[in-house]
């Protein structure tokens, strides 16, 4: 025993301080988990509200043609249009570009996205000018009786 | 490395004087006695206060005042993650903070930690119970259950009963003849903005007091020798001491809000009679047992006086304590000395019995 009598051997020093190290780590995971998942609450209930493969809209066959409807699908919007044709198509209207919502221009017959200018094709959804960068989605319709129902092609 | 010390330190101490806040923070050491274990109550009432602050902001992103300020707290409780916690520790770091603060206030008395220099010590702490008081109050309300609802109905008698303004100062402060959806709103003003507003310069002013002239020495530890005195460095020791029973501390609240989660209750319903045990938060169970023991002997037409000098009493007492520095100022063996604390004895059972009486009422 000719250590100095204040002084833990090495072996000691580095246990104590692994041992600390790791429970400071387990307060600081039985903190920062609840934390987490208390800030990220709306995050999973919009998640969870987003997981939707088909919204039905009542009353939507009534569409005259020419007109457009604007849907929610999930936590985000979507376009239905009654072309003059007779045909109907849907599609995503956030814009590939930024994310602005777009809209239906029926005297122009196509889609505009009024923060940058982004056009894209009114039947295909084919970004046909402007900075869009891919097309929007399409959703499958079909058209029943009283509903239009709407899903994920 | 080097250059840290070398260049960036002298350029950063000339433009803020960090060398003198480093000398300042080092320059306070803690007597060791057999008393020191009431030193860490100041430290811990401080440490509540933290959690309060970050568990509150933490409310703050879900609550909406108003009328829908039971649906919000009923959706923190039960369809937010964790949110059941988040206001359990709140509600419990709460009750946690304002036991702290009295025992640290009856140490600070019975220890004669009061006298000069350090009389606004004592006043700026008392300042802090009171806005903490206030924050217990205003707090309470605001998940509008049922408990809430008629504890702030009678907690708004008192300044009901100021002579001449008092009604019209109790409906400025409701909002209302009634307590309702603007009372609530109007106590989240006051919780969140106003009264940390109020508190967080007041506990900057004590800490520097604390700082400033460090922890007192008890009347017995006064008479000893200097010689025989020991003391250790505030930084870093006595920090180390207070970080463990802040560590204790933590574990107790995660405990608590764990193993007995705070209750929600039913909604506020104006037209529902007062549930039968009605009572405040423990901390006014002794002004509002007082307040109930005058009423039984002033009734009738003497009601009105009987709350006023119950309240007025409260004052009293309140104001006296308060006082307490400007009389005890002799020597430690002094008659002042001696009587100050046969005052504090008797306000301590006073409160302790007069508490217990109000929770023996209630069945």
């Amino acid at each position: 025993m000719n250590r100095p009598a204040n002084r833990p051997p090495r072996s000691r020093r580095a246990f104590v301080l692994a041992a600390a190290g790791s429970i400071g780590a387990c307060y600081a995971a039985a903190i920062g988990y609840p934390l987490y998942r208390y800030l990220a609450s709306p995050v999973e209930k919009a998640a969870a509200a987003g997981a939707v493969t088909e919204v039905t809209l009542a009353d939507a066959h009534k569409l005259p043609l020419g007109a457009v409807l604007m849907f929610r699908f999930g936590s985000k919007p979507g376009l239905l249009i009654h072309h003059r044709d007779d045909t109907w198509v849907a599609m995503d209207a956030v814009c590939t570009h930024l994310g602005c919502t777009v809209q239906y221009q029926p005297d122009r017959d196509r889609v505009y996205c009024a923060c940058h200018g982004g056009v894209y094709d009114a039947r295909t959804g084919a970004n046909v000018g402007g900075p869009p960068p891919r097309p929007l989605r399409l959703f499958k319709v079909s058209v029943g009786p009283a509903a239009v129902v709407i899903s994920r092609a | 490395m080097k250059w840290l010390k070398s260049t960036l330190w002298p350029w950063l101490d000339e433009r803020l004087g960090l060398e003198d806040l480093i000398a300042f923070a080092g320059k306070k050491t803690v007597p060791v006695h057999r008393h020191s274990f009431w030193y860490y109550w100041g430290g811990l009432s401080l440490f509540f206060f933290v959690v309060q602050a970050f568990t509150g902001v933490l409310l703050l992103l879900y609550f909406r005042p108003g009328p829908e300020a039971y649906e919000s707290v009923r959706q923190i409780t039960y369809d937010i993650n964790f949110g059941w916690l988040v206001r359990s520790v709140h509600s419990w770091a709460a009750n946690l903070m304002i036991a702290a603060v009295f025992i640290h206030m009856f140490s600070v008395f019975f220890m004669k930690a009061y006298r000069r220099p350090r009389e606004f010590g004592w006043w700026s702490g008392m300042g802090l119970l009171m806005v903490a008081m206030v924050f217990g109050f205003s707090g309470y309300l605001l998940p509008m259950n049922e408990l809430a609802f008629f504890a702030t109905k009678v907690g708004l008698e008192i300044p009901a009963a100021v002579p001449g303004i008092g009604p019209a100062l109790a409906d400025l402060v409701r909002g209302g003849p009634e307590v309702n959806e603007y009372t609530v709103q109007r106590f989240f003003a006051l919780h969140v903005v106003v009264l940390p507003a109020l508190f967080l310069p007041l506990l900057g002013l004590h800490l520097w007091l604390v700082q400033k002239f460090g922890n007192a020495l008890p009347p017995n530890e006064e008479t000893q020798s200097p010689a025989s005195r020991r003391s250790i460095p505030f930084f870093p020791d006595f920090l180390e001491k207070d970080l463990a029973m802040w560590l204790i501390a933590l574990n107790v609240i995660a405990l608590l809000a764990a193993l007995f989660p705070w209750d929600l209750g039913q909604p506020a319903d104006p037209l529902k009679p007062a549930p039968s045990d009605i009572h405040p938060e423990w901390y006014f169970m002794s002004s509002f047992q007082v307040l109930k023991l005058f009423g039984r002997v002033f009734s009738g037409k003497l009601a009105i006086l009987g709350e006023f000098l119950g309240i007025g009493l409260f004052t009293l007492g309140l104001v006296l304590w308060m006082l307490i520095p400007l009389y005890d100022t002799a020597s430690p063996a002094g008659r002042r000395a001696r009587r100050t604390t046969y005052f504090g004895l008797i306000a301590l059972a006073l409160l302790v019995i007069t508490t217990l009486w109000g929770y023996a009422a209630l069945n």
